[in-house]
């Protein structure tokens, strides 16, 4: 909400400046979010009447006028602006003053017509942003006045960005009482007007839903001048207050809410059928609203109505049916309490946010509506003349909000304070908040005005007192805590100790949206079932990632358009999938590798990143827990189908993936380059077995080398596994320590070096011990796997 | 025989002399010392002298021996010497060249920063605790006493993906699930991403928080005071000015913001802090009765407090970092300025 702080300052003012004010309020739980000048930075400009004018002799749109500004002789002064005529007063620079932007005004010619300053339009004042001609001031505005102080320029406007909670202080008044209890000054409400009630008609008011309008004060008003103008004063507070200025009636019902909090609403009386009713709206009931728009209503949105028709969404916006026009002559004026519950998302719902949504969803004080009906009345006859009637009011007592008193507890202000403060501090407190403070023996019952309907429980009316005590002035300690030994466990791994590692490796972490694109989405994991956003950002943050590649590959290719030619990144994070309909959350650990296996460096020779560079990344990572997995092939859409696999636990649970970018997709998204890319289960992953110790064998171990001819087909894994198969009781370690193809090997077979690694735990192996095992395995070999000893 | 000696000795010396390697001179060695060399030989003859002969002769035979012998120390000695200052200068290399090998990356300067913010906790025995992204509106508002409609909703622009499932707009659900499945005292952060419907220059749609909360009978605002104030000053390394302020969260009561000095300016007024010396680095206040009523906690019995920051804040004020979309743009360039 933005203030004038002349305006406050006419409510309360301390003896503090702005600045000091300012770190008042936002110490107080009022957040002050800017402080900006109520007008540009000007000077010589005052309240000039134009006296006399004529044509220009040489330009059909300048006029050459004579203009009083408060000295003996009158100014001749060149104008342009189409709305110049004799009698009009308006703000005249002077030679010597120096408009906005640092502007100076000094004698000049305009087509050889001498000029002695400029009259000036609001916009060339830095009050506006936009105007057409010159600004015009009331005909009693005093000639020769400095136009800054007769608009009361000197002003701040104060923007208070107000907690949902704090919905008392949306006025100015609201404000106003909380610098008075700040500063400890005395303050009083503005005091009720008294009128002479001259028109006897009244309109009938019935209110239907009366839990959530348990108050509704209306009134006529006849006879009332729409075109009147708006007081000056008025029109300045309005528009320092973000307010435009829309005729009397209009601006009063905003000029109270601003200065009261109070919404209301008047209604061309003459466009009435019949009278009031506040009831929930029928199905499908349509009401055009102010702003144009056309909303279709039912059984949850509260409306006031004539005997035909809805006439405006209660507390939110009015009608344009019923609205008041320059026309209008009689108006019926609305002050109504609804209750936060009936009014709060109604607003947003239909796409609107007013002013007076904005204050009924937070809440109004239930007990300020007489006050601000007699208010706007006054102000309307004061402006625009009328007679008023009497006020038709139905209150439901019973569903009116209740002001019980709240029972606090010494002990507990304590417990919660963490200090006992003096009970003079918490009641002094209390009373210049304006509640009723009633001691008793361990606390306090208290009642808290009308205007603080955010104060419920206990807690509250601590909250009050610590911040009006001050936060920073209550004790702060370091922590006493009971507290158990931490644990260190060794059953699994910290995500952490994967990711040093992977940093270790040259992988850069990488955090990517949760959110992806769809494109990329429906290429790299086609089958998947996706969650999606209702309310995305933008198309390309629309879907939940199935995989954590959306985003990784997204942020290579951000990487390769900007002369990249080597990415290794990681990320750690959830994936979202849906299986039969049920949504889960997983945690993974992705990585991708594109370009040099190593940074550019000399003594080496430069070759690309490939498979096996990757896997020895993801060996590492497995390396780390000791968890024996195996890499079976097969197929994934994202990946070539000759270089994918998947990972497996040995009892067949899927731990993740490891592959090159299927081709397609390579080009599809624009890499040029081959692009290898891992994912793993962080579940699968980081569980570990702790160690076991097993003896360490005093005799010496034996290795033996094997060149073994096998079918392309055959896998590494065929081969070692079916050697582990023999499940010979000696055989340590089998290693692959060579593949060889071409000459002496037959096209479409190759040969496979391996080495065997034997020791036996209770004696040295005798040659012939050793040759009987061989001789078993390489049986195995052949007829399993039809592998053949390479002469 | 000694004539003989002393042209063997003279000859001896004289095949030291040309000797130029190691090689050569154990050749060397072998013949006048090995088991069939000269003086091995000459010794064995002194067998067939007399014993006064034997004495004389062998001194003789002793004192050549030891001046070949000590000729071929000296000189194996220096042959040594330049072997080793040879391999010294053949192996000199440039060693300002770079090294060679994986070069080794790092951490996102956000991961860095929760690792930091989860050291400073665990150490006094807070539990790290993460929580679903994908939450339900039960625990990211109703149960944090936020009912629907309420005005609080509109600070948190909400991503929905149905009417009753959001993605969490903060970690505070995490003290829920935590509070429905522990009993006090709760001593926990939940750091992880949130998201919010906002996208501009200061705004990302999705972020990181650390939610915090300890839960105890005899838990106070003073706790939490010298909790936050410990915190950010282990967290900035610098005994750095701190202030809370009244404000309004619905699950905490008294709530505050809490302002350091602008690190930038040391409180001076920057462009940073908008010229007022301050920033706003976390939120915070005593948990609400009716958080704990939703979790079945007795509120008489016990007391909690919560705060809660954001990540990428903190990283940009310990950073410097000037603009927040950088984080997720995931640049090298930007990445490896916090290897």
């Amino acid at each position: 909400m933005q203030i004038s702080e002349a305006w406050l300052r006419e409510y309360v003012n301390p003896a503090i400046s702005t600045d000091e004010l300012v770190a008042q309020l936002t110490m107080a739980g009022l957040e002050v979010d800017s402080v900006t000048p109520a007008a540009a930075v000007f000077s010589g400009v005052v309240i000039g009447e134009v006296l006399a004018m004529e044509q220009h002799p040489d330009a059909d749109r300048l006029r050459v006028c004579r203009v009083a500004v408060g000295e003996t002789e009158p100014l001749q002064i060149v104008c342009g602006a189409a709305n110049v005529r004799v009698g009009l007063k308006i703000p005249a620079a002077l030679c010597g003053a120096v408009l906005p932007g640092d502007f100076k005004i000094k004698k000049s010619k305009l087509r050889g017509v001498e000029s002695f300053g400029m009259l000036c339009s609001e916009k060339e004042l830095g009050l506006v942003a936009e105007a057409y001609g010159l600004m015009e001031l009331p005909s009693d505005a005093p000639v020769g006045v400095d136009i800054r102080d007769y608009l009361s320029l000197n002003d701040m406007l104060i923007e208070v960005d107000l907690t949902p909670n704090r919905a008392d202080c949306l006025s100015v008044e609201g404000i106003a009482r909380e610098v008075a209890v700040l500063n400890q000054l005395d303050w009083s409400a503005l005091a009720a007007e008294s009128f002479e009630i001259t028109e006897t008609n009244t309109l009938g008011v019935a209110v239907e839903a009366t839990d959530a309008c348990p108050r509704y004060l209306g009134r006529l008003i006849t006879g009332v001048n729409a075109k009147a103008e708006t007081p000056l004063w008025m029109q300045e507070r309005l528009r320092r207050s973000g307010v435009r200025s829309l005729g009397p009636v209009v601006d009063v019902t905003n000029y109270v809410l601003l200065e009261l909090g109070q919404p209301l609403h008047a209604f061309d009386a003459d466009k009435l059928t019949g009278g009031i009713t506040v009831r929930w709206a029928k199905t499908d009931e349509e009401l055009a609203l102010l702003n144009g728009q056309t909303i279709k209503l039912d059984s949850e949105a509260l409306v006031i109505a004539d005997d035909q028709q809805a006439l405006a969404l209660a507390g939110v916006m009015g009608g344009s049916s019923s609205a008041v026009s320059d026309a209008t002559q009689n108006v019926f004026l609305e002050c109504a309490f609804f209750t936060p519950q009936s009014i709060a998302g109604k607003a947003r719902r239909f796409g609107l946010h007013t002013d007076s949504s904005h204050r009924f969803e937070r809440g109004v004080d239930a007990t300020l509506q007489e006050r601000a009906i007699a208010r706007a009345t006054q102000l309307i006859i004061d402006i625009a003349g009328g007679k008023a009637g009497n006020v038709t009011e139905v209150t439901t007592t019973a569903t009116l909000p209740q002001r019980l008193p709240i029972f606090i507890r010494k002990q507990r202000v304590a417990k919660i304070l963490g200090v006992a403060l003096d009970d003079a501090i918490i009641t002094d407190i209390f009373q210049r908040l304006g509640m009723t403070v009633v001691a008793q023996a361990d606390g306090w019952q208290v009642t808290p005005p009308g205007c603080r309907f955010d104060i419920a429980i206990e807690a509250d009316l601590i909250e009050e007192i610590a911040r009006i005590y001050g936060y920073n002035q209550l004790p702060s300690n370091s922590l006493l805590m009971r507290a158990d030994l931490g644990k260190a466990t060794e059953s699994l791994l910290d995500i952490s100790r994967a990711a040093d590692l992977l940093v270790d490796r040259g992988y850069q972490e990488a955090i990517t949206y949760s959110f992806v694109d769809e494109d990329i989405q429906k290429a790299v994991d086609p089958e998947a079932e996706v969650i999606r956003l209702k309310n995305p950002i933008s198309s390309e943050l629309a879907m939940m990632r199935t995989t954590l590649w959306c985003g990784l590959l997204k942020a290579a290719l951000y990487n390769t358009n900007r002369q990249q030619s080597r990415v290794r990144l990681f990320e750690t994070g959830l994936r979202f999938i849906k299986i039969d309909g049920v949504t889960h959350q997983q945690s993974r650990l992705a990585g991708l590798a594109l370009g040099s296996a190593y940074s550019e460096q000399w003594g080496e020779k430069s070759r690309k990143v490939d498979f096996f560079d990757i896997k020895a990344d993801v060996e590492a990572l497995f390396a780390l827990t000791g968890r024996e997995v195996r890499f079976a092939v097969a197929k994934n859409a994202a990946l070539h189908p000759g270089q994918s696999a998947e990972i497996l636990t040995l009892t067949g649970e899927s731990i993740g993936w490891l592959g090159m970018l299927h081709p397609t997709l390579e080009k599809q998204l624009g890499f040029d380059s081959q692009v290898f890319l891992f994912d793993l289960d962080q579940g699968l992953l980081l569980a570990k077995q702790v160690p076991r110790f097993k003896p360490l064998s005093k005799f010496p171990s034996v290795r033996r080398d094997l060149a073994l001819i096998v079918k392309e087909g055959v896998s590494a894994d065929d081969i070692t596994g079916c050697i582990k198969d023999s499940q010979e009781l000696t055989l340590q370690d089998v290693v692959i320590f060579d593949i060889y193809r071409g000459k002496g090997v037959e096209d479409g077979y190759k040969s496979v070096a391996l080495s065997l690694h034997l020791q036996n735990e209770l004696q040295t192996l005798t040659d012939s011990e050793i040759d009987a095992i061989l001789t078993r395995i390489l049986a195995r070999l052949t007829n399993d796997i039809n592998a053949k000893l390479r002469d | 025989m000694s004539a003989n000696l002393d042209d063997i000795l003279a000859q001896g010396l004289k095949e030291l002399a040309v000797v130029t390697d190691l090689n050569q001179l154990d050749q060397v060695r072998v013949q006048y010392f090995g088991k069939k060399g000269f003086f091995t030989e000459q010794m064995k003859q002194l067998g067939a002298l007399d014993p006064e002969q034997r004495r004389a002769v062998g001194q003789v035979i002793n004192q050549a021996k030891d001046q070949l012998q000590s000729q071929l120390e000296q000189k194996k000695m220096a042959l040594e010497s330049a072997a080793l200052e040879a391999r010294l200068a053949s192996e000199r290399v440039d060693v300002t060249l770079p090294g060679r090998g994986q070069s080794v990356a790092g951490l996102h300067p956000v991961t860095t920063t929760l690792r930091r913010i989860s050291k400073i906790f665990t150490s006094v025995g807070f539990a790290v605790v993460e929580g679903p992204e994908i939450e339900d509106d039960y625990h990211n508002f109703e149960a944090l006493n936020i009912p629907a409609h309420h005005p609080a909703r509109a600070m948190h622009d909400t991503f929905y993906i149905d009417p009753r499932t959001v993605l969490r707009t903060h970690t505070s659900p995490v003290q829920i699930r935590v509070m429905e499945s522990e009993t006090p005292p709760l001593k926990v952060i939940a750091p992880g991403r949130v998201y919010r419907c906002d996208s501009d220059i200061t705004h990302t749609p999705m972020f990181h928080q650390v939610e915090g909360f300890l839960v105890d009978t005899d838990v106070s605002f003073a706790d939490l005071k010298g909790v936050v104030y410990q915190f950010l000053r282990a967290f900035f390394e610098k005994d750095i000015q701190v202030r809370f302020r009244p404000s309004y969260f619905p699950f905490t009561e008294p709530s505050a913001e809490v302002d350091i000095e602008c690190v930038m300016c040391d409180g001076e007024g920057c462009r940073v802090c908008s010229q007022t010396g301050w920033l706003e680095v976390m939120g915070c206040g005593m948990i609400h009765p009716e958080v704990f009523k939703s979790v079945n906690i007795d509120s008489e019995r016990y007391t909690g407090f919560a705060f809660g920051m954001g990540v990428e804040r903190l990283a940009m004020l310990r950073y410097g970092i000037n603009d927040l979309r950088l984080f997720f743009e995931n640049d090298l360039k930007f990445l490896e300025q916090f290897n």
